[in-house]
């Protein structure tokens, strides 16, 4: 659990954040909270030769909640999420499924910009994204840009983020309906065996709208937009529900390891999206 | 004379003495984070330590290249086998008779095998090195399964002549290791062809790890102006470790001086001798500088002494009534690369034969056979006394069984079973004799505290309502009665490389009454220093609070083996009553001399000696310590001091009854604990809140084991659980609420009747959790699920008998 030698920088600004970026391409990577990456460094599964600290970068922190919208700043945390009055008033599901990852020590520093841009499908801020259907602003040597959540990530750790961009922010229009995150983990501080991010509205009786994302049952997140569509037009009756699980099915991957074999993560990803469906439903 | 007045309660309360839930002395400096452990030993000129490991599980070492780890500024030195060959130390004898190797010697065995071990000036450099260290191999077949084992043509022991006998007799096979029998074979074969009912099942307790927080390391430091070593390290016997250092490093004994400082849980893990021991020590010598070694999470998960990897083929008979009339078991011991279980010698399957559990039975025979695969060795007791976790499981797996196969209730089945308590003291089947017991009290105490009726009947109802389609939780009862044997243990049978496995204390008074006791055993967690100062308080009438206790200096304390098996308030608790009757008798002699009375005229009350029938008349202990040092008194040596070695007459057996009510998803394998009830009888109770303490501890290992801890390896040898990601370490989030109760059956034969308890809950908890998943699934017909139960196997039992519809 010794990591290999590196370079500490701690730049006060975005600029001097690509620069560094720029010099030291591959070699260099960005540190938010460093939950993931330091674990990473110390198994040597990961040397950075140069690692870029944004802890003193400016205008990476803070929530805001302005007409409808809601962004994240990349250094805010999980604990800063679980706290913030306004985020529980605008859009809950972000707490609920905060409570869930990791500890509260570790919830202390592991940031949302982090969790985001690690691209490990075992974190469950980007299938929440997903279904949020959320923004993230790159910033890099020509300027800022935006990429969907939905069409992010590529494969396990590899994203859309260029080696010399930095993910400064997270943005999203205020959910509305019901909300549940549910998610199936070994204990305290585990990854997800698997986890449904779902968001419903309800016109009268009917469900207007809805959004289902999974995490850790492929090498991305998975939004699945044919579960989501499902629902839509029915009373969220078992029929709908067993619709949308059998359409989630069909886009989910998973692979063997600790947590089980890929049937039982088959089986345990339909409980907790049934699960999660009925929860938002009620609170739709 | 012996009333309890308020005067003489007073007196007695005052002392703090047995029964009392003195507050622990050593939380002061462990809640302030001033515990002293071996990774806060810093010496001028340390140097540090590293392994490069073997990344195959087996290979052949075709060559190792230094020179870029020895190119690194800062590196002093790269060792490997060739050059701790000319000392004769790559390889290393283990506890168990076999031996070792310290560093690869030729070939591999285990994934995390110690290949070379690098000395730096700075432990980032060292690991730094550890990665340019060239190692070529050439792959092997792997055996990770030791059933194929016994069949391979695969030879993991090149080093052994497969025709001669091993440590514990004759070797069937180049990866066999020992055949181990108690009982009557012929006699039990009868009983079985005659029996009305036999039940019969494959029982597997997997592999899993003690895990203790603090990983084990060690600090070497030679003088050589003097001679002497000193060797700080994370030992749980420091005595036995000086011995063994002495014997395979040829430096005599009084030239070594080993501490164990505080230990950050030990749990079996720290019982045996590691290659970073030897190579620290040999750095040491070779460098003059004091070298530190200290293993990270990994590694000790993956190349310090495992525990169990014991699969029991059981057999059990009964008549149509439900009595048992007969006990088989034949158990292949998975040991791993080399044989490295911690065990008493004569006893390579330790305690297994105490597998006839807390039941009558009149006919047992079990075989033990020790097998080579290609894992890490070990095979230590975790929590537990030399395999007696694995035989409570053996035996509470197997009276579930049989109460299927009967139909009927298994605590009842139970209860017909039990040893009864004019049976003791009891002569077991397979060899031991029972102390002390009263196990229907305890279990119809148990059962009625639990409401075990009730529960029966919710849990018949909630079948019903499950196949109903109203719910998707089963309720699960899970029952155990366990008998532990403990405190190993009597010399005439019990000794590890030859040395006898008595313990001892050293008593000595202070002039003004206060005192220091030492210790041959060393705490890790068990509260020691408050504990056995409580037995001397009653014992000698000082106050606890002015007693000292020290452990762990091999040059102050007197030798003992160790802390292990619950063996320290059996045999060094012991020693402490027996070293305080000494104090005790020279205390009397000199009240009589002061008193102007006979000997035989004063009696000891309390804290002081009265002259009989006049108990205004008496001497303080603390006035007869002043006088034992500064009066001169006639035909008596100035001074108060004693010492005890304890050789135990037999082992102790604490029991208990546990009974855990269990809630299973059967579509997530999710398990919820809803209740946990735990009597444990320990005999006489020291400090009711540590036996609380440790019995808390206790059933959150077992539940870590039963639900979810285990080290697991692939085909190809990879350990797949080496951090705590994946090995299951419960946190508070996961623990459930625990319901403690007791019943007292004192030891007969220890000083103050006093058993043990530290291993209980785990001996006791496994088979109660694991007990309880099958007892959610019996209604639908399961028999036997191993452990592991996480979720996935939960959801497998589920899914196999056809509950996801």
């Amino acid at each position: 659990m010794i990591p290999a030698a590196f370079d500490y920088y701690r730049p006060k600004d975005m600029g001097g954040v690509i620069a560094l970026l720029q010099e030291h391409g591959d070699d260099a990577r960005v540190m938010a909270g460093g939950h993931s990456l330091i674990p990473m460094m110390k198994l040597r599964m990961a040397e950075i030769a140069h690692l870029i600290d944004l802890q003193d970068v400016a205008g990476l922190d803070g929530i805001t909640v302005e007409g409808g919208r809601i962004t994240l700043g990349a250094m805010v945390t999980q604990h800063q999420i679980i706290d913030s009055a306004a985020l529980l008033a605008a859009a809950p599901i972000l707490r609920e499924a905060a409570l869930q990852i990791a500890d509260p020590q570790v919830r202390y520093m592991g940031t949302v910009g982090g969790n985001v841009a690690n691209g490990d499908p075992g974190n469950d801020m980007p299938g929440l994204m997903q279904c949020l259907d959320a923004t993230f602003t790159l910033v890099g040597p020509d300027g800022s840009r935006e990429v969907a959540a939905r069409s992010f990530y590529h494969a396990a750790y590899m994203t859309d983020r260029d080696d010399s961009e930095v993910l400064t922010s997270v943005s999203f229009a205020a959910p509305r309906g019901g909300y549940a995150y549910e998610k199936q983990k070994r204990k305290i501080g585990d990854y997800a065996t698997a986890a449904a991010a779902v968001q419903i509205e309800k016109n009268g009786d009917v469900c207007a709208s809805a959004s289902i994302a999974m995490t850790n049952l492929s090498d991305t997140p998975v939004w699945s937009k044919a579960a989501s569509a499902a629902l839509v037009g029915t009373t969220v009756d078992d029929a709908a529900i067993a619709a949308a699980v059998a359409a989630m099915q069909a886009d989910i991957e998973p692979v063997e390891d600790n947590r089980g074999p890929a049937a039982f993560k088959r089986h345990a990803a339909a409980t907790v999206l049934t699960r999660a469906i009925r929860r938002a439903w009620d609170r739709a | 004379m012996n009333d309890m007045t308020p005067e003489r309660e007073e007196r007695v309360a005052g002392l703090k003495g047995l029964g009392c839930s003195r507050k622990r002395v050593e939380d002061a400096r462990f809640t302030q984070g001033k515990g002293n452990y071996v990774d806060d030993l810093k010496l001028p000129g340390m140097l540090h330590g590293d392994f490069v490991r073997s990344p195959y599980a087996h290979a052949r070492v075709k060559s190792i290249n230094t020179e870029a780890a020895m190119a690194l500024d800062g590196v002093v030195a790269v060792l490997t086998a060739a050059d701790l060959a000319p000392l004769g130390l790559h390889w290393m004898p283990t506890l168990a008779g076999d031996k070792q190797m310290v560093l690869a010697d030729g070939k591999v065995l285990f994934q995390g095998q110690e290949v070379a071990y690098v000395i730096a000036r700075d432990r980032y450099v060292a690991a730094d090195a550890v990665e340019l260290v060239e190692v070529e191999y050439e792959e092997l077949p792997v055996l990770t399964d030791p059933f194929e084992a016994l069949k391979s043509d695969v030879v993991l022991r090149e080093d052994l002549d497969p025709a001669a006998p091993g440590a514990h007799g004759p070797r069937k096979h180049h990866n066999h290791i020992f055949t181990w029998e108690a009982g009557d074979k012929t006699a039990t074969e009868q009983v079985f062809a005659e029996a009305d009912v036999v039940a019969e099942e494959m029982i597997y307790y997997h592999r899993t790890h003690p895990c203790p927080l603090e990983t084990c390391g060690c600090v070497a430091s030679m003088d050589k102006v003097n001679g002497k070593l000193t060797l700080w390290g994370t030992f749980q016997a420091p005595h036995a470790i000086r011995t063994v250092v002495s014997l395979i490093s040829g430096i005599e004994e009084h030239n070594i001086r080993v501490i164990s400082p505080d230990i950050g849980g030990g749990f079996g893990n720290k019982v045996g001798a590691y290659a970073g021991y030897v190579c620290s020590v040999v750095a040491s010598i070779v460098t003059g500088q004091p070298v530190k070694w200290v293993e990270d999470r990994m590694e000790n998960l993956m190349t310090t002494a495992f525990a169990r990897d014991y699969w029991m083929q059981g057999k059990i008979a009964a008549t149509k009534e439900g009595k048992i009339t007969g006990l088989w078991c034949h158990t292949t011991a998975d040991h791993g690369g080399f044989d490295a279980c911690a065990d008493p010698t004569k006893f390579p399957a330790g305690f297994m034969n105490i597998c006839t559990g807390s039941y009558d039975i009149p006919t047992a025979y079990l075989a033990v056979d020790g097998v080579y695969t290609n894992k890490a060795p070990g095979g230590v007791a975790y929590r537990c006394s030399f395999r007696v976790t694995e035989a409570a499981y053996f035996i509470e797996r197997m009276i579930e069984v049989l109460a299927i196969e009967l139909k009927m209730d298994a605590a009842e089945l139970r209860r017909i079973n039990f040893i009864r308590k004019d049976q003791f003291p009891y002569q077991s089947a397979l060899g031991w004799e029972y102390d002390s017991g009263d196990y229907h009290t305890a279990w119809d105490k148990a059962l009625t505290a639990v409401g075990y009726d009730a529960l029966r009947k919710e849990q018949a109802e909630r079948v019903e309502a499950f196949k109903r389609g109203e719910t998707r939780k089963l309720l699960g009862i899970g029952l155990t009665h366990f008998t532990e044997i403990v405190g190993a243990g009597p010399v005439k049978n019990c000794d590890i490389l030859g040395l006898g496995m008595f313990d001892s204390c050293e008593i000595r008074i202070h002039p003004t009454g206060s005192a220091i006791a030492r210790l041959g055993t060393i705490s890790q967690g068990q509260g020691h220093a408050t504990t056995f100062a409580q037995i001397l308080a009653s014992e000698i009438g000082i106050p606890a609070d002015s007693i000292t206790i020290e452990e762990g200096d091999t040059d102050t304390a007197p030798y003992g083996l160790g802390t292990y098996g619950s063996r320290s308030t059996p045999v060094a608790g012991a020693a402490s009553a027996m070293a305080g009757r000494k104090i005790r008798a020279k205390a009397q002699m000199i009240a009589a001399y002061l008193l102007e009375v006979h000997d035989d005229d004063v009696e000891f009350d309390v804290d002081r000696f009265v002259v009989k029938g006049a108990p205004e008349r008496f001497k303080t202990m603390k006035e007869i310590a002043f006088a034992a040092y500064n009066q001169a008194i006639p035909g008596i040596e100035p001074g108060l001091e004693a010492v005890s070695y304890y050789d135990p007459p037999n082992m102790t057996y604490p029991f208990g009854a546990y009974i855990c009510v269990m809630e299973i998803d059967v579509d997530t394998g999710e398990h919820q604990i809803r209740q946990f009830y735990a009597l444990d009888d320990c005999g006489t109770r020291i400090n009711p809140m540590i036996i609380e303490g440790q019995v808390h501890g206790g059933l959150t290992e077992a539940l870590a084991i039963a639900m979810g801890q285990e080290i697991a390896y692939d085909d190809m040898g990879n350990c797949k659980t080496g951090t705590l990601m994946d090995f299951f370490l419960p946190t508070a989030w996961e623990t459930p609420h625990y319901t403690t109760d007791h019943t007292v059956t004192p030891s007969p034969h220890h000083p103050i009747g006093a058993k043990g308890v530290g291993e209980s809950p785990n001996v006791g908890g496994v088979p109660a959790f694991s007990n309880a998943v099958h007892d959610a699934f019996r209604a639908f017909g399961l028999r036997q699920s191993h452990m592991p139960h996480d979720h996935w196997r939960i959801w497998k039992i589920a899914d196999d008998l056809g509950l996801h519809g």
